[in-house]
């Protein structure tokens, strides 16, 4: 699958394309197909995502996990400071990114 | 240290402004992307993996106790209450919103710092000795001339749209602790036969995809001529830098296109033209900036003598502190290299700490070191014990100056968005494995320098074991690299072979120091035994 990825213009903060919107979490991105290119351009444009681009990721029951390990730490948060993912409770959620 | 004076305070004040008006048409829609990269890049704000991240100024790695007080401040604020210390002496947070950007660079101003020319294709921040104006083996306080070159640089037009970055870096004793000769260009303040002050010059050194160590174009650069010698090698390099390939544009690529003779007659012409202009400092200018770097008032008649009946105080002592040029005191390292810490991360409730210990025990004073560790310059030596409690009670007092677990790392792809791979997981592998104090100090000086992509902030190439991460097919795979170094006795390090994984590079790191505990004769650090016996012993024991 190709999900879309960006930072949020203001906050910086992660985002991912959820069909309708931008979400910081990657269980809400979906599939573009070959979409991709004209949901950036659009949503750039209105100043909703910047540096946005498209990401190959492999569909799982938890959600996208994007082929690349910069993206999967993108989305989760850095692995040497589990306190500050998005999944501070959750101490096996490294796995995932590894 | 020095001050503002109301026109630095005026045109630091005025660029926060004029950077709010940037951020505000950025996000009003008014200028795009393309438009504002630049802008903000001037400004320290970059974009990385999770957030933007904010490079902040520290000249020539000096500072004190507001303005750290003022970064914790911010890193609570503004941040996740923490900040990473750069290879540059520099500072930066990693978790920026670009809307508070132009508050945070407000609340730097009033503390007289700012983010300017810590990023894009501008002169870097200056870096210098973190010892220096303290250091038993100086001939003079480096920074002034750093603070001069500073001012004299930043802004200048002709220097503000260069081909790419530009480093410089001023020490003044024969111990190279600022990495001299990996700098673009690089100063060291000497004495001629008449006593006179003045500068040998290096060129054309540089890191990154394609390293090279610097060039000494001249022997002795009178003082006073410094900023006409250092227009001529901007000039030259403005003039014929490759602005047609980003890999070719540092002027290290030219000095070694043109060739050390070359680019040598190339810079006295220029020189020559600059000398007749006459846009050269008065030497009252010098004196002007020299009096903020007055010695601080020292007492006289102090005991030499430390109680050293702590062992592990004592333990302390012997590597954290070094010789003062001030009877009765030492200069105290405070390494940020805990065991499994990040290497150069600090708290913000420890930066308050260290602030109020700086204040306390150091006339006020705070060094941020290239190997991104802090010093205290000024301590009494009868203050050390009470210093070292302090430290031992925030977790600031480890013991490994210089050792095999005080690794330089650069954030890596934990953070950047340049990286290949990360670069702090391995170096918390390679301190856990080498814990051990006792093997620690029998290894002795080893500096291991690791980076997560080629463009080298971790200083690989200057690693007596440098470690290199790059993308092998979506996977992080790590090069091994031996022999570098970035002291007095400058060497570029080799790859050793063929990657690892990083469970196999902190294997292979291991098998290559013991190979040295086995070869090594009494007294050689790793990096003699290396030169002596060469590559392939190494080699041998880590490939089997």
């Amino acid at each position: 699958m190709r999900i879309l990825t960006g930072n949020d213009l203001k906050s910086g903060a992660v985002i991912w394309w959820t069909g309708r919107d931008w979400s910081i979490h990657i269980e809400d991105a979906v599939d573009v197909g070959d979409h991709g290119e004209a949901i950036l351009t659009a949503e750039d444009g209105a100043r909703r995502v910047n540096g946005g681009y498209i990401v190959d990721a492999e569909a799982s029951p938890e959600g996208p996990r994007p082929a690349h390990i910069k993206d999967r730490i993108r989305a989760l948060g850095p692995t040497v400071r589990a306190d500050l993912t998005l999944k501070p409770a959750d101490p096996t959620a490294g796995d995932w990114v590894i | 240290m020095y001050q503002y004076d109301k026109y630095d305070q005026g045109m630091v004040d005025a660029r926060v402004e004029e950077f709010r008006d940037q951020v505000r048409r950025r996000i009003a829609g008014d200028i795009n992307d393309d438009q504002f990269k630049p802008l903000r890049l001037k400004n320290g704000l970059y974009l990385q993996l999770h957030a933007y991240m904010l490079r902040v100024a520290i000249p020539y790695g000096t500072f004190n106790s507001q303005q750290m007080r003022k970064l914790a401040d911010i890193a609570r604020k503004y941040d996740r209450g923490y900040g990473h210390f750069t290879t540059r002496q520099n500072i930066q947070y990693n978790w920026i919103k670009l809307e508070e950007a132009p508050d945070i660079l407000a609340e730097l101003a009033s503390v007289e710092m700012h983010a300017i020319q810590t990023s894009g294709e501008s002169i870097r921040n200056i870096s210098a000795d973190q010892y220096a104006g303290a250091a038993a083996d100086e001939i003079c306080d480096a920074r002034p001339w750093a603070e001069l070159i500073r001012q004299a640089t930043t802004f200048h037009p002709e220097f503000s749209y260069l081909p790419r970055k530009f480093k410089i870096a001023v020490i003044s004793a024969q111990e190279d602790r600022a990495a001299l000769r990996w700098h673009d260009c690089a100063l060291r303040i000497v004495h001629n036969d008449k006593g006179e002050e003045g500068f040998e010059v290096y060129a054309g050194g540089g890191m990154g995809r394609t390293p090279f160590i610097a060039y000494k174009i001249r022997d002795f650069l009178p003082a006073t001529q410094i900023f006409s010698y250092l227009q001529a090698i901007l000039r030259v390099w403005n003039l014929h830098a490759r602005r047609d390939n980003i890999h070719k544009q540092r002027m290290k690529i030219l000095v070694h296109e043109l060739g050390e003779e070359e680019f040598r007659r190339q810079v006295e012409e220029e020189f020559q033209t600059f000398l007749a202009l006459g846009t050269d400092f008065p030497h009252a200018e010098y004196d002007r900036i020299a009096a903020y770097f007055t010695p601080p008032p020292f007492e006289t008649g102090l005991a030499e003598e430390i109680d050293r009946s702590d062992p592990d105080f004592a333990l302390w002592v012997d590597r954290q502190v070094v010789a003062h040029k001030a009877p009765g005191y030492a200069i105290a390292n405070i390494s940020l290299k805990p065991a499994g810490g990040i290497p150069g991360d600090i708290s913000a409730e420890q930066m308050d700490i260290v602030a109020d210990l700086a204040e306390r025990f150091s006339f006020d004073e705070i060094r941020a070191t290239h190997a991104q560790n802090l010093v205290l310059p000024h301590v009494r030596k009868a203050d050390l014990y009470a210093l070292w409690q302090a430290l031992d009670a925030a977790g600031l007092a480890s013991v490994n100056l210089d050792l095999v677990t005080d690794i330089i790392a650069c954030p890596g792809l934990d953070y950047c968005s340049l990286a290949n791979a990360r670069s702090i997981p391995v170096a918390q592998k390679i301190a856990e494995r080498f814990a051990d104090m006792d093997r620690q100090l029998d290894i002795g000086e080893l500096k291991i320098k690791i980076s997560g992509c080629i463009n080298a902030c971790g200083h690989h190439h200057a690693g007596q074991i440098g470690i290199l991460g790059v993308d092998r097919k979506g996977t992080e795979n790590y090069q091994l690299l031996l022999g570098g170094s970035g002291a007095e006795d400058t060497s570029q390090a080799k790859i050793t072979g063929p990657g690892f994984d990083e469970a196999g590079v902190v294997d292979a790191v291991e098998r290559a120091v013991e190979r040295y505990r086995a070869l090594r004769e009494p007294g050689e650090r790793f990096l003699d035994t290396y030169r002596r016996v060469g590559l392939e012993p190494f080699k041998e024991a880590i490939y089997g």
